[in-house]
């Protein structure tokens, strides 16, 4: 589904976010990103979800090699394989949960009231079936995740990417998104979750870590950190 | 390697509907300030369409007074003689003129020179300079298009007594409301009963302050020397041109030189020229005023951009293309004006219709304007979008999630 390989990250001002991280993700799997603040964790999504490009190396999802893509091309890649879900959620005020959420296939050439139909679906899924005609500001913290949530999967992408999707909500609201998350998984989603909470973390089927722009841990696979260092 | 290429990706079209419904996204959430940018785009629209409007109902209104008083009259008057003295038109002028092909109707007066017109005979309590007293003949009216307002017009009989018909200004200065067998006025030294006034007459305004008698009452009473001062002639409306030709050398074989030839109609067309130059200044302003909103607009659709960076993030996560983004605010900015010309269109006319109807004139607002207002509008509305709209889709997609 994913291959990063020795893919760096250099912001203007010489920041390396991402020095050489090579990782694989396959397809349906639920993985865990963790690392202190400032690891490079979002810096990682944002390259997996193509909103960014890598500074060097490369990266393959579903099979396209992102480097060979335009900016059209990873737009429409976007579009019909990947969701996203974000810690500040990125709703609309104003707009009833259920237009929210049938934003989700707003770019994927999908008819209005047919979006509307499969958003219904997808707020039922999310078990807020009973919350379409509220707004944002009607709804509480974890609501709105779960909002954010169905916008994400109502196109079913192939690969849902979440960045601290419980770092704004309460433990209670976080495990009711992170069951949520795993139903998803169960489906046969591929799911990349960024979390600071370690126990979150471990519960889950495998785990990346992070430190300062390279993966320094991965449960699926021992990493060879001398390697990594002889080759700077 | 020997992984086959997966198929191209192509972004999916919007259609329509979604585009405008995204369009009007910015505009359904901050409805204040969406109103008072189309409020500004509003009033330049709206003062163009009026000022057009209103100079378009004034012409209409000349128009149809050109209409009711026909294009075709033509006058005849003596000018100078080579040696500077005021000519004469030869006696038989009238009956030349009339003779010619086209000419419909022929007709004249003749200036009854220094006789002082009074209201009574002990001190001249009015002011009745500026009166004159003409000679005119019994078929006036009917040429010149001059209607009776009070009593009648002069007759065959009447033209060879003391008759007098005034003038719609005469008889305000005379202080006469209405014609009377015992109402008297004293030309010269002859008493003149008032048998009729006349409505303003539009093409021949001079009249308007005479007093007018019978040719042979002139003649018989006031010692009038018979010559014509202005001859009248109507003719078939597609040969006056032709007839104008002619008409000089007609009046007075001997001397065409000293005779003038004009169309009294051509002094209410050229108050419509006049208009015309009015309107251009006026409608340069109504110009700066729609450029002013425009700025407006572009000015609400770069803080628009600034404020929604994050949405912006979210729909390229979504899978926008920068293309997409482009026009999700250049069509908010065409909205935005479209509203605003719309609004204007319907508020300039709204002026046009109360003024005309204020000024009993006809309603008129072209369609060009209309047309050209809106075209404008859009035009603007592209213009202040534009800018902004590059913007936003060169944001990149990080950067604009990360903004608070
Ligand atoms: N646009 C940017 N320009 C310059 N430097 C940046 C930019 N974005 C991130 N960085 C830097 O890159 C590094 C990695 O940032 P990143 O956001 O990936 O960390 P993170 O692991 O997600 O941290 P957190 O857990 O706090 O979200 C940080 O040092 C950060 O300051
Ligand atoms: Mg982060």
């Amino acid at each position: 589904m994913i291959k990063l390989s020795e893919a760096t990250k250099v912001y203007a001002g010489g920041v390396h976010a991402l020095s050489g991280v090579s990782l694989t993700i396959e397809s349906g799997e639920l993985v865990a990103i963790v690392g202190p603040s400032g690891s490079g964790k979002s810096t990682m999504l944002n390259v997996l979800g193509t909103l960014d490009r890598p500074t060097s190396g490369t990266v393959s999802i579903d099979g396209y090699d992102i480097a060979r893509l335009s900016d059209r091309e990873l737009s429409a890649l976007r579009a019909s394989r990947i969701g996203f879900v974000f810690q500040q959620f990125h709703l609309a005020a104003g707009m009833s949960a259920l237009d929210n959420v049938a934003d989700g296939l707003l770019y994927g050439g999908v008819p209005l009231a047919e979006r509307r139909r499969r958003a219904e679906v997808a707020l039922q899924r999310v078990g807020l079936g009973h919350r379409t005609h509220h707004k944002p500001h009607e709804l509480s913290g974890g609501e709105r995740q779960r909002v954010a949530i169905a916008r994400a999967v109502m196109g079913d992408p192939p690969l849902l990417l979440a960045d601290e999707p419980t770092g704004n909500l309460d433990t209670a609201s976080g495990a009711g998104v992170m069951a949520l998350l795993r139903e998803l998984h169960a489906a046969g989603t591929t799911i990349v979750i960024i979390t600071h909470d370690r126990e979150l973390a471990d519960g889950l089927p495998r785990q990346v870590r992070m430190r300062d722009g390279r993966v320094v841990g991965d449960s699926a696979h021992t990493p060879v950190p001398l390697a990594d260092t002889a080759v700077t | 390697m020997a992984v086959v290429d997966p198929p191209r990706l192509v972004p999916a079209r919007m259609r329509v509907r979604d585009i405008v419904r995204v369009g009007g996204v910015g505009l359904r959430t901050r409805p204040t300030r969406a109103f008072l940018s189309a409020l500004g785009i509003a009033i330049g629209i709206a003062a163009m369409i009026a000022v057009v409007g209103i100079s378009a109902s004034s012409q209409a209104q000349l128009d149809r007074q050109l209409a009711a008083l026909g294009t075709n009259l033509l006058t005849v008057t003596p000018g100078q003689t080579m040696f500077g003295e005021d000519a004469k038109l030869p006696p038989e002028s009238e009956a030349m003129i009339g003779r010619i092909g086209p000419v419909t109707s022929v007709s004249a007066v003749g200036r009854v020179k220094g006789e002082k017109i009074y209201r009574t005979d002990k001190i001249p309590v009015v002011n009745t300079g500026g009166l004159a007293t003409y000679a005119a003949r019994v078929d006036l009216p009917a040429t010149i298009g001059a209607t009776v307002r009070n009593g009648t017009w002069l007759n065959g009989a009447t033209a060879r007594y003391p008759a007098v018909v005034l003038g719609a200004t005469a008889a305000e200065r005379l202080g006469i409301g209405r014609a009377d067998p015992d109402r008297q006025i004293l030309i010269g030294d002859v008493w003149f009963t008032v048998v009729g006034i006349l409505d303003p007459v539009a093409l021949a305004p001079e009249l308007d302050s005479g007093a007018l008698i019978g040719w042979e009452a002139a003649e018989s009473y006031l010692g009038f020397d018979g010559y014509a001062t202005v001859v009248f002639t109507r003719s078939d409306e597609d040969q006056v041109e032709n007839v104008r030709n002619v008409l000089a050398a007609t009046a007075n074989p001997q001397a065409a030189n000293e005779v003038d030839v004009s169309r009294p109609s051509d002094a209410l067309s050229a108050k419509r020229a006049a208009g015309a130059a009015f309107t251009g200044l006026l409608l340069g302003l109504g110009g700066v005023a729609l450029l002013v909103g425009g700025v407006g607009v572009a000015n609400t659709m770069v803080i628009s951009v600034l404020e929604r960076r994050a949405e912006i993030g979210l729909r390229r996560s979504l899978g926008a293309t920068r293309g997409q983004v482009r026009t999700q605010f250049l069509t908010e900015s065409l909205l935005l004006s479209a509203m605003g010309g719309v609004g204007g269109v319907l508020l300039g006319a709204a002026v046009t219709i109360g003024y005309s109807t204020f000024q009993d004139w006809p309603f008129s607002v072209p369609f060009w304007s209309v047309s050209g207002g809106l075209g404008a509008t859009l035009f603007i509305g592209g213009l202040a979008g534009l800018y902004p709209a590059i913007r936003a889709s060169r944001l990149s997609p990080t950067e604009a999630l990360t903004t608070p």
